[in-house]
């Protein structure tokens, strides 16, 4: 069991949905944050007061998967998110020690689809 | 002579933006009447000011102006989070623009009296709009206060057509955008129906076109214009053919409910007077929006099983909408008629028809504003009758048939006239400076980029 996690540009969220769905992944947590590489932030200015290296607006996905379904996971999310620019996000595997249904509290691979 | 008119409107669209045609230089054959009109108003004997008028109006310009930062939020609420500052942005730069742009010309192009196209630069700089009634448009209030209330119509009108372009234009393409139009498109246009020797306002046999607080010339105008520059413009990227879900509903029904309030300023305040017409007006204003607001709701309910806040308050902006031309010359009865009819109609506009043609007009400026502006048009032709208003004209149902074809010929010169000239202005601006904002400051939301500024912090 993996957990997969991703960060991705706000307006590829619709296109990653979309070629998870197609990869048959169809559990996702989505949260918003905040955060840069190697851009550097943006400049904003108030009232002519200039801030620089302001952090940038991100979508972060968790996905809980079966080691078979890594691969068409990883897949799934380049396909979506990459544009080629910078800026374009990461994705982190991570190895997951257990994972539990609450309804029926089943445990493991059963439990995550 | 009807023919010859509309003949000579349409030579005037091909040339409408050559230099010069703005002097009076283009005859009047078919109008000579109106040159009459311009003995300054010094030398009549002075008509009384009414301390009443003059209060209610000036009362009405403040309701008027509030409206177009309610448009702000009615459309702000709309877009993504990325992109609400940008509309909030475009909304109060339009105030400060227009109200410049009409104390130095546009007032002047739009009522000074001219020809039956445009008026003069007579009255550029305000010059000779002093605080005399005027009694053309006004007899019992100083011509300044018929002149500032003008000019909060002047400011709403282009913040109409933000709606259409919402997400994807350029900052600085907009404000020249809107410099261009409301001095070609919207200065003539108002001149042409309210204008002394407008041609609208007088249409020879047929009477004149009825527009008590403008239906055609903002509306359908705004409208029209939308959905050209929605069409030139292309979709937003990534646009899915459906609505993007609105970034913050309060801000819409907020935007909403400042509209409702602002328009009684809108329509009641075009009486020009604190009068049993004004409230006429007020009543049957409110009577419209409340019956649209309910049959959008109740649409809704069928069609889509649940009623919406979004559907409610856009029905409610629809009656307005219609309701708008039809104010000063309708009863109470066919307001409720016109308020179902505008949300059928469109309800239609809206869940059909534009996802069925594909254009990304992003808020509905034209399905809304467009369509409801046209029925109200039409409707007036249909409803209105001089037991309401004797100045007015009867309309269908009230023995007069000829009324109906009248107000078709305005909303048909408006559409024309409003869809050429849009198209023109882009064209011009974009071979020059492009109107479209980059894919990637688009992607990225045009706070930042265009303004480098962010409505909304996670942190903090």
């Amino acid at each position: 069991m993996k957990l997969v996690i991703a960060i991705i540009q706000p307006h590829r969220l619709e296109q990653v949905k979309a070629e998870l769905y197609k990869a048959e992944v169809n559990l996702l947590t989505v949260f918003e944050v905040l955060g840069h590489g190697r851009q550097k932030g943006v400049a904003e200015v108030y009232r002519g007061m200039k801030e620089t290296g302001n952090l940038l607006h991100k979508v972060c996905l968790e996905i809980a998967v079966n080691d078979n379904f890594v691969e068409p996971t990883i897949d799934a999310i380049v396909k979506g998110a990459q544009t080629g620019e910078t800026g374009d996000g990461k994705i982190f595997v991570l190895p997951m020690e257990r994972c539990i249904r609450i309804r029926t509290r089943e445990e493991g691979t059963v439990a995550i689809g | 002579m009807m023919l010859v008119r509309l003949a000579l409107v349409a030579l005037v669209m091909v040339g409408a933006l050559a230099p010069g045609l703005l002097a009076e230089q283009t005859p009047a054959p078919l109008a000579p009447a109106v040159a009459t009109a311009a003995a300054p108003p010094v030398a009549e004997a002075a008509p009384k000011v009414d301390s009443g008028d003059t209060a209610w109006l000036l009362a009405s310009s403040a309701l008027v102006l509030f409206m177009t930062p309610g448009l702000a939020f009615f459309y702000g609420g709309m877009v993504r989070k990325k992109n609400i500052l940008s509309i909030l942005m475009q909304c109060m730069i339009l105030c400060c623009l227009i109200s410049v742009q009409w104390v130095l010309f546009g007032y002047s192009l739009a009522f000074s009296p001219g020809n039956w196209f445009i008026g003069s630069l007579d009255w550029a700089g305000l010059s000779g709009v002093g605080l005399e009634p005027f009694k053309d448009y006004s007899a019992t209030v100083p011509h300044q206060a018929f002149m500032i209330f003008q000019a909060m119509f002047a400011i709403i009108t282009p913040a109409l057509i933000i709606g259409a372009f919402a997400e994807r234009i350029k900052f600085s393409a907009f404000v020249a955008f809107m410099v261009l139009w409301a001095t070609f498109v919207y200065d003539p246009v108002a001149h042409w129906v309210w204008g002394a020797g407008g041609m609208l306002r007088d249409l020879g046999s047929l009477g004149g076109a009825l527009d008590f607080a403008g239906g055609t010339v903002v509306h359908i105008n705004a409208g029209v214009a939308g959905f050209v520059m929605c069409l030139c413009l292309g979709k937003r990227r990534g646009f899915n053919g459906k609505t993007n879900p609105p970034h913050n509903l309060p801000f819409v029904v907020l935007g909403a409910a400042m509209l409702w309030f602002g328009w009684f300023g809108f329509n009641s305040g075009s009486a020009l007077a604190a009068n049993g017409l004004a409230v006429s007006a007020f009543v049957v204003t409110n009577t419209a929006a409340a019956m649209a607001g309910l049959t959008w709701a109740v649409l809704e309910w069928l069609v889509n099983g649940k009623p919406t806040i979004f559907g409610t308050v856009t029905g409610a902006v629809a009656g307005l909408v219609a309701i708008t031309p039809a104010s000063g010359f309708v009863s109470v009865l066919p307001a409720i008629l016109i308020g179902i009819g505008v949300s059928v109609l469109c309800f239609l506009a809206v869940a059909y028809l534009k996802p069925k043609l594909g254009y990304d007009d992003s808020l509905d400026a034209f399905g809304v504003h467009g369509i409801g502006g046209m029925w109200g048009a039409l409707a007036t032709g249909l409803f209105a009758s001089k037991l309401v208003n004797d100045a007015g004209a009867n309309g269908l149902f009230y023995g007069n048939p000829t009324q109906l074809l009248t107000q078709a010929i305005a909303v048909g010169a408006t559409i024309l006239y409003s869809g050429v000239c849009t198209f023109i202005i882009y064209k011009v601006l974009d071979a020059v400076i492009g109107v479209r904002a980059t894919e990637k400051d688009e992607v990225i939301g045009l706070d930042l980029t265009q303004h480098r500024e962010g409505a909304y912090t996670i942190l903090e």
